[in-house]
């Protein structure tokens, strides 16, 4: 079952990367957050209760509600414009994140571990890399934030897949996405759009040598 | 008031061996804490200087006065944490902190040079956490479940290579946004230039050292395993990379705060080759780290001088320094001939020390490239700073200069003067700490 929750996750990142608008965006972000619970549901039952509604709470209610809401309300609120405006055609994307999960899956047959699942390994580390590659062609200021949101669900998934021994970390971790988020949307992102005429990238070219 | 308290605090904290067992103030964290109490002190002087002027409000003093304050702890306890995953919490407070520093000013520039540097530095603590998870992977197949040091180091040699690399590169690449290395320099540049030139000071100085010690604190696990050779080759190409793009940027850089950013650049890449090169680098290393943070925070601080008298940061705008501020361009001079380890300075001694550990090491075709470089930053480093001092000022209109009192050099004359004399006469307790904190790296 939770094979079949991180391959559907893995095919929302190929979706990610041909999707046009903002909105679809912010819906595959909402669904991969409510995967990352039905992930954390099945997979995290040996720990502690008090834990276990904590991490179920995060996945639920930030990653699936309130982030895609505010996020929502910082498109209208900046009057950012629908398109995504990506450098690169989304025919060459959609290649480029394929190659990606195949080279994270060819890399994964290097490793023999029976404590590791090899899904884990392969859809957290390919949606690294798809984030890292959002961030790298796309032009708004709000979709670096979703490439960035991206690679907090893969390191999400792959502290899920120590998590069961060792707890403390995907604590530590949902620590990480929760400030980051709150730092990078709540205060950036508003303040950018006051300061700023339009958050395009193209606004913070000035500091260079 | 707050910030002697902390400044108390901290020093407080440097005699004490053992917190909780999160913390443990062992010889790294106590040389580093020593050198941050000390820069932290003019760093507040100076920061009450630059807010006190009539245009500054009450309210954005006091962000600037916490967030330094919360800075400030943050790194005492990145220095001090003794689990890998509490420095990995502190150095992510770092950034929080650091940010509201940057944005000090709240225009579009800072605001831009704040965005940048949260950015970098949250993917790149993403990053290091993602190296923490792959430990924890190795970790847990060898049996063990402790994250301290001490467990760690206990526990490196029965690790499994495969996810100790993986760990190696992620955490190596997340604390080079600290650190100031070449993958993710980029951002510190910004916020140095950005950030007021007190909170500059600390952002070039101490707060580099955190990556530091998150760096070193994981290269001593590292350096229990077989994976050593790779790992100083690794840095060494980071570190190389990074010496060559400071000399590339020096030369054409025309804001002073930028290049004297790049310059630490190319001071942390001297210490990383150090630290790859092994044997007295590493003793070179760590003191090298030392007695830059006192350079480099003391030309900070002069460059506020500096900016209250032209009112501007670029080179072009600038000149005949000595006839406005006679002990401020002296400051200056002094502080170009530490900067560049010219003899009387004690960064002679480290960079010496580390050029014998890559000479000893058999990386001469690195020296040779690293040499070379080197006589590049000192020219550019030296034709910037000179046009500062003796050129006479293109646009600048002699009315309007700012009046700074010579006093205020002062503290930068203390941090100098002690940079030249620890190099040739460091006191005992300091080679014994320093030896202390390289003690699980010797060969």
């Amino acid at each position: 079952m939770t094979s079949v929750l991180l391959i559907t996750f893995a095919a929302t990142l190929i979706y990610i990367s041909i999707a046009n608008r903002l909105l679809t965006y912010i819906n595959i972000l909402a669904f991969q957050g409510l995967l990352l619970f039905g992930v954390s549901f099945i997979e995290l039952n040996e720990i502690n209760t008090v834990n276990l509604i904590f991490i179920l709470l995060e996945t639920i209610v930030f990653k699936t509600l309130a982030v895609p809401l505010f996020l929502g309300y910082v498109i209208k609120k900046n009057r950012i414009t629908r398109e995504a405006e990506p450098y690169l055609p989304n025919f060459l994307s959609l290649v480029i994140v394929t190659l990606i999960i195949i080279a994270t899956f060819l890399i994964s047959n290097i490793i023999h571990d029976p404590r590791l699942d090899k899904v884990y390994f392969v859809v957290a580390l390919s949606s690294l890399f798809t984030g890292l590659y959002i961030i790298m062609t796309r032009k708004k200021l709000i979709t670096h934030v979703m490439g960035f949101l991206i690679i907090e669900n893969g390191v999400f998934i792959l502290s899920l897949a120590v998590g069961a021994e060792m707890p403390m970390l995907v604590n530590t971790g949902i620590l990480l996405d929760l400030f980051v988020s709150v730092l990078l949307l709540g205060v950036f992102v508003n303040k950018i759009g006051d300061v700023l005429p339009s958050a395009d990238v193209d606004q913070l070219q000035n500091l260079k040598d | 008031m707050l910030q002697w308290a902390l400044i108390a605090w901290s020093f407080l904290h440097r005699d004490e061996e053992a917190l909780y067992g999160f913390f443990k103030s062992d010889a790294l964290a106590l040389i580093l804490l020593t050198t941050l109490g000390i820069v932290a002190i003019p760093a507040f002087y100076h920061s009450y200087i630059y807010l006190s002027g009539p245009e500054e409000n009450p309210r954005e003093r006091g962000i600037f006065f916490m967030s330094m304050t919360m800075l400030l702890a943050a790194i005492s306890g990145a220095y001090l944490s003794n689990h890998i995953a509490v420095t990995w919490v502190f150095v992510e407070l770092t950034t929080l902190a650091a940010s509201g520093l940057i944005y000090y000013h709240r225009d579009a520039a800072a605001l831009e040079g704040t965005w940048k540097y949260i950015f970098v530095c949250s993917i790149s603590i993403t990053f290091v956490f993602i190296g923490i998870l792959f430990l924890s992977i190795a970790l847990q197949q060898a049996g063990h479940v402790e994250l301290t040091y001490p467990a760690l180091l206990h526990a490196a040699g029965s690790l499994h290579i495969f996810w100790l690399r993986l760990a190696f590169i992620f955490i190596f690449t997340g604390f080079t946004a600290k650190l100031g290395l070449v993958p993710m320099y980029t951002a510190g540049i910004d916020a140095k230039d950005k950030a007021p030139s007190p909170a500059g000071a600390l952002l070039s100085s101490v707060l580099m050292n955190t990556g530091f010690v998150g760096f070193f604190r994981f290269y001593e696990i590292i350096a229990q395993t077989a994976i050593h050779d790779w790992a100083d080759n690794v840095i060494f190409i980071a570190a190389g990379l990074s010496v060559f793009v400071a000399a590339v940027y020096m030369i054409k850089v025309e804001n002073i705060k930028r290049m004297l950013a790049y310059s630490s650049i190319e001071h942390i890449g001297l210490v990383m080759l150090g630290v790859a090169a092994g044997g007295i680098g590493y003793y070179a290393a760590i003191l090298h780290l030392v007695l830059h943070a006192f350079v480099k925070s003391s030309m900070f601080f002069q460059m506020g001088q500096v900016y209250r008298i032209y009112r501007s940061k670029y080179i072009s705008d600038t000149g005949n320094y000595f006839h406005y501020n006679l002990p401020g361009a002296i400051v200056l001079l002094l502080a170009f001939i530490c900067a560049t380890a010219m003899p009387p300075s004690g960064l002679f001694i480290s960079e010496f020390m580390i050029f014998r550990a890559l000479f000893e090491g058999h990386h001469l075709f690195i020296l040779l490239v690293v040499l070379i470089l080197l006589t590049v930053i000192i020219w550019a480093l030296g034709k910037n700073l000179f046009r500062l001092l003796f050129a006479p000022p293109v646009h600048f209109d002699a009315a309007k200069a700012g009046k700074v009192p010579g006093y205020e050099s002062v503290s930068q004359f203390v941090l100098l003067g002690m940079v030249i004399y620890l190099g040739f006469n460091p006191p005992d307790f300091m080679v014994e700490l320093i030896q202390d904190a390289v003690k699980n790296v010797g060969r």
